[in-house]
């Protein structure tokens, strides 16, 4: 492997602890990528977005409100943390990475870079 | 030539395998997962005096979420809007796996709760409904004369 993977932090490796993959939206516009995220029980504090070269990891813990002595009965989100990592291609501008995070959905848009973006062309007639 | 060295669904069999790896290392996967096959996923958890349901509902307006309770079922129902472009959008969808559409899930509740002691929240994406238990259904200490 190369440097660049031997330098990443475990959680950047994906080998941490246990998580689950939340459900994603992408899409692709003109000028960039918009990427939404269920985080459900996710609170703002506990939701960690790391860019590193060309990898974007998104990591949430799941803070719920538990009256004292609960015991599960039933789940199906079984694990308190969500964990999903995407690798971005060169044309998207990872320093212009904005994010929204409402209601446990984040959302967020990834420009690409300047010269990346489509052009009209114009075709001159000699 | 690269059809045959990359059949088109070998990555979505290592998308699968991974989602599977993720969802179920350490603990045992839950019959549903998460996400697919009903939304919103729902954990209930008990205490000697309540029973708590949380619904993971992320991105909801919390009026447009119904709650209801009868006859010893609990209803959660409601709407997400799809959150993708409008198709005639100059946009390409690369993953699509939020749910979006009307849901509604049903839980069954023990004989033992109090239908007029119902609480509702909803705080970031999740739905925490909290039923009291019945007096006369708490464990009781009797003394012994």
């Amino acid at each position: 492997m190369n440097d660049k993977t031997r330098n990443r932090t475990p959680e950047a490796a994906g080998i941490s602890e246990a998580a689950l993959l939340p459900a994603v939206d992408v899409f692709e516009d003109a000028t960039g990528i918009t990427l939404l995220a269920d985080l459900p029980g996710v609170t703002k504090e506990q939701l960690h977005l790391h860019l590193e070269a060309d990898s974007l990891s998104i990591e949430g813990e799941v803070a719920l409100e538990t009256p004292e002595g609960m015991e599960a009965t039933h789940a199906e989100v079984s694990l308190p943390r969500f964990r999903r990592v995407f690798t971005l291609s060169k044309e998207l501008d990872g320093h212009k990475v904005t994010a929204e995070f409402r209601n446990g959905v984040l959302k967020l848009r990834i420009p690409k870079l300047e010269h990346a973006q489509p052009r009209r062309i114009e075709v001159q007639v000699a | 030539m690269y059809r045959s060295l990359f059949p088109h669904d070998l990555f979505a069999e290592l998308d699968r395998l991974q989602r599977e790896t993720g969802s179920s290392l350490g603990t045992s996967p839950s019959i549903r997962g998460l996400g697919r096959g009903g939304f919103p996923a729902i954990n209930v958890g008990g205490t000697p005096n309540s029973v708590e349901i949380y619904a993971f509902a992320p991105g909801i307006d919390p009026a447009a979420i119904e709650v209801q309770l009868e006859k010893g079922v609990l209803i959660v129902s409601g709407e997400r809007d799809p959150s993708l472009p409008a198709e005639d959008a100059k946009a390409t969808v690369h993953i699509r796996e939020r749910f979006s559409g009307r849901f509604r899930r049903v839980v069954s509740l023990t004989d033992d709760i109090d239908p007029d002691q119902v609480s509702a929240r909803y705080r970031d994406g999740v739905l925490h409904v909290s039923i009291q238990r019945r007096e006369s259904a708490l464990p009781r200490r009797i003394s012994v004369e």
